[in-house]
């Protein structure tokens, strides 16, 4: 299958060894990877800001870059729901609704394209560590990744997970509220890490490197011995 | 000046754009497919219950016991009556309040103690001092554990609520299985006339607004006691 | 910023660091979690009975005027007074003046959140009427002369120790650490209160067009008690609150009980369709129903968020937020609070002075997830700041997201930007956390994510050529 990556901005920038991962995977499961050079960002800052002008014009250059392709696996929860439910709602009576609805069509979340279109659980990966999985909000309610995600690490040898109470609570970050209201962030992300330490688990795992961001930048600042990893990551350790 | 034809008008102005039908927007695990028409039979989705009396009576039982309603099967008049004098006895009763009913009547009758009663206007400090409320109903329901009374059936509106007991006495064919059979009794009984006040009593009162623990007679009964014959 | 945008952020800041407060909520809805799953459970399609729910308020609301004229005819059929009130103002001032007409000197009030959204009480006691609410956390919460902390449990925010200081110092009684005890002195209280009022106040969950009923749900039989003993009852009813038949309350009662508080129905689910009707021994000589309309109609003319008015009030949002339980109830400042009082207030009250309650949200979706009626909430929160920007947005903000466009529309620009970072970021300790930090916002309680030496961009070239 001819693939091609959706790498958001801030995991070219910060966490390059994440979509590294996920080109890997995809690589060793026999399928053909291909990266449109030009995409920087799908506008989800702008949008989730109330910029839905601005927003659209960035996504109106997203959806040119990936007009041809057949295919489009991220490596986001977050930005991939923003790729498929929040561009039909910022394109929705607009020339490009149509567009925009073709697109989100194509646009496939890594683990949800693993388990459910591609019908795959053992990535043939090995990590022996105990982790605990934190649902990304976006991935979870808007992409419907619950199961996905824990297959995967099912099948990881070595791998224990352990699952950490209100996984499904938010972590906090959501984009610019982060910055907007830090005191209400910061104590979601709080409760959070607590949830997770009280697992004793090594790393915190999610597809959402965006939350992981949040986690790992307070438990540093508080000094929590939390580590976090992306999915992709675990999935790409042989 | 009652603003009627102003607020219409708003509403009416307000419907002219259309709005979108729910549940487009809902996310993969909670999407379902919309109906044609507005759904007007709702069993497929609520709590299931059996077709049968004993299932219904079973099922009416263990949502009692969780209710902390008292709920007794009971053979025959004998029986009540044997059950409401030690019911009386064990909580040392010395006024009830009920109403005119064939059952209510045999119960006043059995207990043979001084009565309040509310089939016409009565001293609500007399019913508010009264150690039980005896009542008649219209219905039970199964699925909720639920008691159905109105006006009519239970002998007014405070009767049901002012006294610190409830009880309530029944008869087997008004056990109905679901919510939706309770109200289609309630049409088929009162039609184009209905009571002033309907009620769905399910279990005594209760309050959790102290730290969410469960506290019974907060304002209404401490007690529901139920007698199915 | 709106000086309500200035105070909640200031109250946020304080309550998000009281951990004593973050234990306290997380503990009384620790306990609603387990009960609402376990309810929930015994459906046999949750989510096919939420698609119903929400297609049948779909129907009252969009048909509100065919369904009002029929609820309010079948009303007046039997004798029951309907007023319909445009503002708050105009439903304070007809409930003053039936009140002043019979002599009304004490009130019981049954919990309404229209009460509270028109500051009905402070209104009555001003015209020297006495009001007493009756539910026992508003109750707790009027002693305290505080504001509903939840829309359904008023007095979540307080322990049993606060509560019990409470009843000594206002009602004299001997303190005690037993929620059955404290319960039982709001009980024998209220009692006295009951037999002697003149007047019950109510509000309605939902208003039957086909039967013209309201009905009213309470645990405590409060709602039974205020509209039985009071020779007039007045219940206040946002319009929205129509449901097409009777039969529909089968699905609703259960709904908003699962949804609401974790039981599988309240205990008094009362109708309500007039009032004491000729045969009937009890009941008030006079029922008055409020018809309020307090900007719904305003809400109605956005088509895109009339599912707001689906809202049957349950508080599900407020429970699953995790905003709400960091924060609590009463930094909203809003009669409405949690995810749908953030929806809501800025079109009852101005969306310029309320739009911060739109983006303070994490956007993270669980409100709409448990709505039980499927409103929309989180892409609604997205709608009023989109809604915002349109109609004011600071200057410095609007230039950033220009910026932004460039940056990321010229990959060129990005591709220097992010090296340009990389290199900005090794000075970066110099004003890290301090009020010179541009990441300030970011660094003042977290670390910054390191810009990586290679990007994936750099990687994919290499791994090309």
């Amino acid at each position: 299958m001819k693939i091609s990556l959706f790498i958001p901005c801030f995991i070219d920038a910060c966490y390059p060894q994440v979509g590294i991962s996920m080109a890997q995977v995809l690589e060793r499961l026999g399928h053909q990877v291909e990266y449109p050079e030009d995409f920087t960002c799908c506008g989800q800052p702008a949008f989730n800001s109330g910029y839905w002008d601005e927003a659209r014009a960035v996504a109106e250059k997203v959806l040119a870059m990936y007009r041809s392709a057949e295919i489009i696996v991220g490596v986001s929860g977050s930005c991939g729901a923003m790729m498929t439910t929040f561009y039909k709602e910022l394109f929705h009576g607009t020339p490009l609704e149509a567009e925009a609805n073709a697109h989100a069509a194509k646009c496939w979340e890594f683990s949800d394209f693993l388990v459910t279109k591609l019908g795959v659980t053992d990535v043939g990966a090995k990590f022996p560590a105990k982790v605990t999985f934190h649902d990304g909000c976006h991935g979870l309610r808007e992409l419907g990744l619950k199961k996905q995600p824990r297959a995967l690490l099912a099948k990881v040898k070595g791998l224990e997970l352990i699952e950490m109470g209100a996984a499904e609570s938010c972590c906090g970050f959501g984009g610019t509220f982060a910055v907007k209201f830090p005191m209400i962030s910061t104590a979601m992300g709080e409760v959070k890490c607590d949830s997770a330490l009280k697992t004793n688990a090594d790393y915190i795992v999610s597809c959402d490197a965006s939350c992981l961001m949040h986690i790992q930048g307070l438990a540093d600042r508080q000094k929590k011995p939390l580590r976090t990893m992306h999915l992709a990551e675990v999935l790409a350790k042989q | 000046m009652s603003e009627r034809e102003p607020i219409l008008g708003r509403i009416r102005e307000a419907l002219r754009a259309a709005a979108p039908k729910p549940g487009l927007l809902s996310g993969p695990g909670q999407r379902v497919p919309a109906h044609e028409k507005r759904p007007t039979d709702f069993r497929p989705w609520l709590p299931a219950v059996g077709e049968s009396f004993d299932e219904r009576a079973a099922l009416f039982a263990k949502n009692s016991a969780e209710l902390k309603t008292d709920f007794q099967l009971v053979a025959d008049r004998a029986e009540l009556q044997t059950k409401l004098v030690a019911l009386a006895h064990a909580e040392g009763w010395k006024k009830i309040a009920t109403h005119a009913g064939d059952l209510t009547n045999f119960a006043f009758a059995a207990l043979g103690m001084p009565v309040v009663r509310t089939d016409s206007r009565y001293d609500v400090n007399e019913l508010e001092s009264s150690d039980a409320g005896i009542t008649e109903c219209d219905a039970l329901v199964a699925q909720t554990g639920s008691v159905v009374v109105t006006t009519r059936s239970a002998g007014g509106r405070a009767l049901s609520v002012l006294p610190p007991h409830h009880v309530v006495l029944a008869r087997r064919d008004q056990l109905l299985r679901d919510l939706p059979a309770a109200f289609a009794a309630l049409k088929r009984q009162y039609g184009s006339d209905y009571p002033s006040m309907m009620c769905l009593i399910t279990g005594p009162s209760r309050t959790g607004d102290i730290e969410r623990i469960l506290v019974l007679g907060a304002h209404g009964p401490k007690k529901l006691t139920i007698f199915c014959l | 910023m709106s000086t309500v945008a200035q105070t909640f952020k200031e109250t946020a800041r304080r309550l998000t660091r009281d951990l004593r407060h973050r234990e306290l909520i997380q503990n009384a809805l620790g306990k609603y979690y387990v009960g609402r799953d376990e309810k929930k459970a015994r459906f046999q399609n949750w989510q096919e009975a939420r698609q119903a729910a929400a297609e049948i308020k779909w129907d009252a609301v969009n048909h509100l005027d065919k369904y009002l004229e029929e609820f309010v005819s079948k009303l007046e059929a039997r004798g029951t007074k309907v007023f319909w009130a445009s503002t708050g103002q105009q439903a304070c001032d007809y409930i003053v003046e039936v009140a002043k007409k019979r002599n009304v000197r004490s009130i019981v009030k049954s919990k309404a959140m229209t009460g509270e959204e028109i500051h009905l009480a402070q209104a009555l006691e001003k015209s020297g009427v006495e009001v007493v609410e009756t539910d026992l956390g508003e109750y707790i919460v009027q002693l305290r002369e505080e504001p509903p902390y939840h829309i359904v449990f008023p007095a979540m925010h307080l322990t049993r120790h606060e509560i019990s200081d409470l009843f000594t110092k206002k009602l004299g009684t001997a303190p005690t650490d037993n929620p059955e005890e404290l319960t039982m002195i709001a009980r024998r209280t209220l009692r006295k209160k009951y037999c002697a009022a003149d007047m019950g106040i109510s509000g309605a969950n939902f208003a039957v067009a086909e039967t013209g009923m309201i009905s009213l749900t309470t645990n405590e039989g409060n709602g039974r008690l205020s509209t039985s003993l009071p020779k007039v009852h007045v219940a206040v009813i946002g319009i929205e609150k129509v449901l097409p038949t009777l039969d529909d309350l089968a699905l609703f009662l259960p709904m908003l009980a699962t949804a609401g508080a974790a039981q599988a129905v309240s205990c008094y689910n009362t109708f309500i369709g007039g009032p004491r009707q000729d045969g009937e021994s009890d009941g008030p000589e006079e029922f008055h129903v409020v018809l309020l309309d307090n900007g719904r109609t305003r809400l109605l003319a956005d088509a895109e968020q009339r599912d707001t008015l689906h809202c049957i009030r349950c508080g599900a949002c407020l429970n699953v937020c995790p905003i709400y339980k960091n924060i609590g109830g009463h930094t909203y400042g809003t009669t409405y609070m949690g995810p749908i009082g953030s929806v809501l207030t800025p079109h009852l009250r101005g969306l310029k002075e309320w739009k911060h309650l739109s983006f303070a949200s994490s956007l993270c979706g669980a409100c709409t997830e448990a709505c039980p009626v499927k409103i929309d909430l989180h892409h609604h929160l997205l709608q009023n700041r989109r809604n915002a920007i349109r109609c004011a947005s600071p200057w410095w903000e609007k230039l950033i997201f220009k910026g932004f466009v460039t940056l990321m529309n010229h990959p060129a620009f990005y591709r220097l930007g992010v090296k340009l970072g990389w290199f900005g970021q090794k000075f970066h300790w110099l004003v890290k956390g301090t009020r010179l930090d541009p990441m300030y916002a970011w660094t003042q309680s977290r670390e910054a994510p390191p810009l990586a030496l290679h990007t994936f961009k750099d990687y994919w070239r290499r791994k090309k050529s």
